[in-house]
């Protein structure tokens, strides 16, 4: 027992900045763009208001703060020696890729930097007959099927900010997107991450190989939104692209007849490339907006599509529209070309997009539960609308049970948001409440770290610091996201209670 | 949603034994079926038996995922899955009858299909664990989709026991493919490992790969028209011979146990962890290649520091599988950064090194 463990303070680091709020007075700005400028070129670090307001926000422009400084390393040397002086000077460090978080997993901390990693934007190496491709994490998701698609390869986890988000990004949340139902999530596509602990340390988690020794750290990394370590490598898998694709567009009368429709292809062996729900008023939002000609008079329209070779599509397909037409799919089109592949594509992928033609603004939400309380949800959902005084219509990777209602609002009207925030928040807990998780791919960010505290208990979340500490003693990595301090689960007055008795009676309570 | 209560009387137990060892400082050897107990360094400590913790909880086969209490026999899961025709995909070896789900995900082991469907951690969808405390912690869900926390449970897949006892897990399940077939051809060792990569960079629907000494056999799993043309185009441009339906049975799963007559003897078998297309390396002793070559059993003598240089030179790491002498280490040294991750973990689940103390590393 040579090492120096860690000693975990209760009111130490993962206390300390716990308020990404928190301004710093001038005198400690001062030398922490002093040190920073010390150690990175003029081009690569800002800190006036006017060069740092681009990234006061990410994908949930809700919530918003300006940082003290936003570091654009370029190098590795750069990043080490930043994390070397921020872990001197205890200022927080808050990991970018795109900044298309929907869960404001990115917005700044006030006291602390924001390290964009947006110039590590190279493919390193494409190995074509390992099936690997070795890139910086800056990299866009699309960008590494593009780089692969000369070699009949392409990097399967297609979230729907593809074109977008950054592969770093997505390690960082552990994205989906449509097709990972039956190719996985970010985690069963990275081979390796390369990186360096808040202290400035390099270290790797996973291999090229298929396994490594020791614990899974490549797993605990991936979906730890930036806390853990900071990410400068990616290794992913490539696999074939498929030589065809097509999509079956089924309409039902009734949700819940759409839902046990999606489990009774699961029960029939079959695992479609893609299985998509949109209730009707997501359908008629987006028919105004792409015009592909869907059903507006199904109660829920279901997209599966099926990718293979020639022969393996036309055996799935075939089989599918048998599966739905004895589930009671009231019609069923299939794509007869590529083109129409897309079009019938076309609403679901522009879902968000149609919720913005049919409000000044709308809120995403993303949670998870079994598929087959969909009808359950979607009838709460419906009820909560009326409570709440707001639309919500909702889009559903039916295959996995990850829901994303959108539900739209005027943010010019504080109250509206505020209610949308309720109706959003009731949403998740309704999640938890049905045997589901309160974030299925978005990540718990700053959004729904309140949530948290409804999903795990006190002894769960002391075991998630536990492990916090492990990586990074010190709590500079993204302070004040995705795990909620005890205090402020006490604070937003919703406990997970176990058998009836609440645990820290005597935390303070105010 | 509760798989175990707080009133459940083999939980009491159990518990009660962790507050007692951690109270006496004593180090306790979790026990399931001791069927991997050849696996890892050598078990130490007094041995506590969760095998009263069995039972499957929940099985929704149109939802793909079972539920199942640590201690019930692996037999009685695939059994629950095949009335279904569902499976585990990662096709776990059990190394003996008495082998237990639990014991399964705290080893980590995978069986052929892994290379194609993916490893037994690319399949937990959550984990309940006892911790030192002797509370009960529950981590990831039921669900697939789900990025609330830290990603615990997959921790758990391959930690030997050393954070806690996995008191259920939650597993994904797949459909059992349509059809399978297995061929087997020549394939000389200089062009073994490319062909094999090559392979699986077209859609063919190859479940499963085994070399050795000149010859490959090649499992196709999936849609019956995807299987046929696989067989007709193997059989056309390699030679390929058909292996009957039941003999190809046997013979995977002779391999996935090590019944294969490769691992018969007392030759220490080394399990190395290569990049697949990893050259061969220049070491004694005989090799059976696995996973389209990341996965490479070596029977032989060579010593294990050479062995263990020779992989890390291609970005590999070689495990003492089975045999030889544990004594120079079984698992492949970690990097001094990963290893202090490692000490922090294991004080953070386990302060007082009561699981499985040494099991996986001597300091953990």
């Amino acid at each position: 027992m040579n090492d120096v463990l860690p000693q975990p303070s209760p009111v130490g680091a993962q206390s300390r900045h716990a308020d990404p709020f928190a301004a710093p007075d001038a005198a400690r700005r001062r030398t922490v763009i002093e040190r920073l400028a010390a150690i990175l070129p003029a081009h690569c670090l800002l800190y006036r208001t006017e060069d740092t307001r681009p990234y006061e926000c990410d994908g949930l422009s809700a919530y918003r703060q300006l940082p003290l400084a936003v570091a654009l390393p370029e190098s590795e040397d750069q990043v080490r020696a930043l994390l070397q002086v921020c872990h001197a000077l205890d200022v927080p460090v808050v990991p970018r890729g795109a900044g298309t978080s929907l869960s404001g997993g990115s917005m700044p901390h006030a006291a602390g930097v924001v390290l964009s990693m947006a110039k590590f934007n190279r493919i390193l190496s494409i190995d074509p007959v390992a099936r690997v491709a070795r890139v910086q994490p800056g990299v866009r998701n699309l960008a590494i099927s593009e780089a692969a698609a000369t070699h009949r390869l392409y990097y399967a986890p297609d979230p729907s900010s593809q074109i977008a988000c950054s592969i770093g990004g997505n390690v960082a949340e552990n994205s989906g997107g449509v097709h990972c139902l039956k190719y996985g999530l970010t985690v069963h596509n990275v081979l390796r991450v390369r990186g360096f602990t808040s202290e400035g340390e390099p270290i790797e988690f996973g291999s090229e190989a298929l396994d490594t020794a020791g614990l899974d750290l490549l797993a605990l990394a991936i979906g730890s939104e930036g806390m853990l370590a900071v990410v400068t490598e990616v290794t992913v898998k490539l696999v074939p692209t498929p030589q065809l694709a097509r999509v079956l567009m089924a309409s039902f009368d009734d949700v819940v007849t759409a839902g046990d429709a999606v489990a009774a292809i699961i029960a029939a062996g079959i695992i479609p490339a893609g299985l998509e729900m949109m209730d009707r008023k997501a359908t008629i939002a987006v028919e105004q907006f792409v015009g592909a000609g869907y059903d507006l008079e199904a109660s829920a329209i279901l997209l599966a599509e099926s990718d293979g070779t020639p022969e393996e599509v036309a055996d799935e397909i075939e089989r599918m529209e048998q599966v739905l037409r004895a589930a009671g799919a009231t019609a069923i089109r299939v794509s007869g070309s590529e083109a129409e592949r897309l079009l019938f594509w076309s609403g679901r992928k522009n879902a968000f997009p149609a919720a913005g033609r049919l409000s000044p603004d709308y809120y995403c939400m993303d949670g998870t539960i079994p598929r087959r309380m969909i009808g359950r949800m979607l009838e709460a959902i419906s009820g909560m609308e009326d409570r709440y005084a707001l639309r919500c219509i909702n889009v559903f990777h039916a295959g996995d049970g990850n829901l994303h209602p959108l539900i739209l609002f005027d943010a010019n009207d504080a109250d509206q948001w505020q209610r949308a925030e309720r109706f959003g928040a009731e949403i998740l807990e309704l999640c938890v409440e049905l045997g589901g998780t309160v974030t299925g791919e978005h990540g718990v960010g700053i959004e729904k770290i309140e949530s948290m505290c409804a999903q795990f208990t006190p002894e769960e979340l002391e075991t998630f610091f536990a492990v916090k500490r492990a990586f990074d003693p010190a709590g500079i990595l993204n302070p004040g996201k995705a795990i909620p301090t005890l205090a402020r689960c006490a604070e937003y007055g919703r406990m997970h209670v176990r058998g009836g008795r609440l645990p820290f009676p005597d935390l303070p309570r105010f | 949603m509760s798989a175990v209560t707080e009133a459940d009387p083999a939980l009491e137990t159990i518990r009660d034994a962790i507050r007692a060892a951690v109270t006496d400082r004593r180090a306790l050897r979790l026990v399931g079926g001791a069927t991997k107990d050849f696996y890892g360094e050598t078990p130490q400590g007094e041995p506590l038996d969760l095998r009263a913790l069995r039972g499957i909880v929940s099985y929704e086969p149109t939802e793909l995922v079972i539920q199942v209490r640590g201690g019930t026999p692996l037999a009685e899961v695939h059994e629950a899955l095949a009335a279904h025709a569902q499976m585990l995909a990662f096709e776990p070896p059990a190394f003996g009858e008495a082998a237990t789900i639990g014991g399964v995900v705290a080893a980590g082991l995978s069986g052929p299909r892994r290379a194609s469907a993916g490893a037994v951690r690319d399949f937990v969808l959550g984990a309940t664990i006892l911790d030192a405390q002797g509370r009960v912690l529950r981590f990831g869900g039921q669900v697939m989709k789900n990025v609330a926390g830290y990603d615990v449970s997959r921790l758990l897949c391959g930690s030997l026991g050393i954070l806690g006892p996995i008191v259920d897990v939650s597993l994904k399940v797949l459909p059992r493919p349509m059809r399978e077939a297995s061929v087997r051809l020549p394939l000389d060792a200089s062009r073994a490992i490319g062909t094999m990569n090559r392979w699986c960079a077209e859609p063919l629907p190859i479940s499963a790969t085994r070399w050795h000494d000149g010859q490959a056999w090649v499992r196709f799993s999936g849609a019956a028209p995807a299987v046929e043309a696989a067989l007709a185009r193997f059989a056309r441009e390699h030679g390929a011979v058909r292996i009957d339906d039941d003999e190809a049975a046997h013979r995977w799963r002779a391999l996935r146990e090590h019944e294969d007559a490769f691992f018969a003897g007392d030759q220490p078998l080394w399990r190395l962890s290569l990049p697949s297309t990893a050259p061969w390396l220049e070491l004694p002793g005989r090799v059976l290649v696995e996973w389209a070559g990341a996965q490479r059993w070596l029977r032989g003598d060579a010593d294990a520091a050479r062995i263990r240089a020779e992989c890390e030179r291609v970005g590999g790491t070689a495990t003492l599988f089975r045999g030889g002498d544990r004594s120079a280490g079984v698992f492949h040294p970690l990097p001094e950064a990963n290893r202090r991750v490692h000490r922090a973990l294991k004080h953070a689940f386990d302060p007082s090194g009561v699981f499985n103390r040494g099991r996986m590393y001597p300091d953990l």
